[in-house]
């Protein structure tokens, strides 16, 4: 069997002529639509969490990764860069608990949400970022205690919500008793509190620390108790 | 003398890899990698994951669609040039003509299961991938049934091809599907418990595609025995299922 073709002079002119009109239309028709004005869309509220877990097929796992990777790119539309500011981030953290939803042991929405999303510029945008980074961690504090120490520097740092880093420090020292997290973790709540001058709470919260047996590293001890003592001496200058 | 069934398997077997499917195959795999790995590059954090989730995604897509496809179109051409004809005027039974197709095509799957199995070995764990594979082998064998049962019941391309389609993704919807119609949305109303009650009445009659090639097993090592267990039980009992209707339905065929 031959596959050969016939010579191009078979083909009529018109057809030619056809084909050419049609390829300069298309080049035109494209070209005409890089140069429009370019629109930025804003984010829309995403949809439910049944109707996504029903377009995932089955796997929600897949969704998932595609889902938060269509969230992060969501910024970079055609010809425009969004800022993080410009975000409804009511709907964008609707998108991250959706992602998260749908992938529980993942901690790419936590991640970005405490990492990325929450470094605006914009306290307002902050916090809320933060909030649903503690709304998380208290599902599964386990898994999630990265991203919750991470949101407790962010607002000691970044907000210089001293309060709120608190509360959140506090967070993870009650609801990470018993799980395998590293000493400090435990810890931020006692030097978030010797920042706020509350050196009789922070050194409550030291001494605990060392008494209830969860820290076991001898330098960790002795550093502790180094920092217990320098509370003691900053304490008993202030009653003098 | 090699009995009818193998020798119409292995024919068609010869048939499919004559048809440059393989090369589809590996084509559909580089693919794959290339757009999985692209992604990865865009991931602020778990970037294995981010590729290995989007990569079985991908080839469990591809391997499902290029057989479903290459079975209607195979035995939509068989049935237009009188091939199954001439076969079924030879001194065999007809069960002996469906099962040795049957059985090509079941020896056809594993050719993506073993080379997309492979695949996921580079991001997980080798028992994990086995049972991945193990799993996707079992979930082409059921959608390789049930082409065969649209091809050879509807005899046109096009139908069969969007039966087999909607089957698929009915099959692993229907787990979702049940979890919107039981959710306390607007309060209980008869339609809406009628509709309930057919979906539950539809997802007995389906076979849980989204229990099979789990990404969790490659992602997190979640699969055990259990899980594989579940997977050979459904698949057989499913093929066996989807093998009798199309026996019977071929059998009262006037060709």
């Amino acid at each position: 069997m031959t596959n050969r073709l016939r010579p191009m002079a078979s083909v009529p002119r018109s057809v030619w002529l056809l084909l050419a009109c049609a390829l300069l239309l298309q080049l035109g028709w494209r070209w005409n639509q890089n140069n429009d004005a370019v629109q930025a869309q804003p984010l829309p509220a995403p949809p439910p969490l049944a109707a996504v877990r029903l377009a995932s097929l089955g796997d929600p796992l897949a969704m998932a990764k595609g889902w938060l990777l269509y969230l992060q790119a969501f910024e970079d539309q055609p010809g425009v860069s969004l800022p993080w500011r410009s975000l409804d981030y009511d709907h964008l953290a609707g998108w991250l608990e959706t992602g998260l939803a749908l992938d529980p042991r993942s901690q790419y929405a936590l991640v970005a949400a405490s990492e990325v999303y929450a470094g605006v510029s914009d306290p307002v945008r902050t916090r809320r970022m933060l909030d649903f980074v503690a709304r998380s961690f208290h599902d599964d504090p386990t898994h999630r205690w990265p991203a919750m120490a991470q949101a407790t520097l962010t607002a000691k740092h970044q907000l210089h919500d001293l309060p709120l880093a608190l509360a959140y420090a506090r967070q993870l020292r009650l609801q990470t008793a018993g799980v395998q997290v590293p000493p400090w973790v435990r810890e931020m709540e006692a030097f978030i509190l010797e920042d706020m001058d509350q050196l009789d709470s922070a050194r409550i919260v030291l001494g605990g620390l060392i008494q209830d047996g969860q820290i076991t590293d001898p330098h960790e001890l002795a550093f502790l108790a180094r920092r217990l003592d320098t509370l003691r001496r900053k304490l008993s200058k202030n009653v003098q | 003398m090699h009995s009818p069934i193998i020798l119409i398997a292995r024919y068609t077997l010869l048939e499919a890899l004559r048809s440059k499917l393989l090369w589809l195959f590996l084509l559909a795999a580089c693919a794959a990698l290339g757009l999985s790995g692209f992604l990865q590059q865009l991931a602020l954090t778990e970037s294995l994951a981010v590729q290995a989730a989007l990569l079985a995604a991908v080839l469990r897509l591809a391997s499902v669609f290029l057989l479903a496809t290459f079975i209607v179109t195979s035995m939509a051409r068989e049935a237009a040039d009188k091939g199954t004809e001439l076969l079924l005027a030879l001194p065999m039974p007809r069960s002996s003509y469906l099962l040795g197709k049957l059985g090509g095509y079941a020896a056809l799957a594993a050719v993506p299961a073993l080379l997309f199995g492979a695949l996921t070995a580079l991001f997980a764990p080798a028992a994990q991938s086995a049972l991945w594979a193990i799993s996707l082998l079992g979930e082409l064998w059921i959608v390789a049934a049930f082409s065969l049962l649209c091809a050879a019941s509807l005899q046109h391309a096009l139908p069969a091809l969007a039966a087999s389609s909607g089957f698929y993704v009915l099959a692993r919807s229907v787990g979702g599907l049940q979890l919107l119609a039981h959710s306390q949305g607007s309060g209980p109303s008869w339609p809406r418990q009628a509709m309930a009650s057919s979906i539950d009445g539809l997802a007995l009659l389906l076979p849980r595609l989204d229990n099979f090639t789990r990404t969790e097993w490659l992602l997190y090592a979640t699969g055990d025995w259990h899980a594989l267990g579940m997977v050979a039980a459904q698949t057989a009992i499913y093929v066996t299922l989807l093998a009798a209707c199309a026996l019977c339905d071929f059998y009262r065929r006037n060709i």
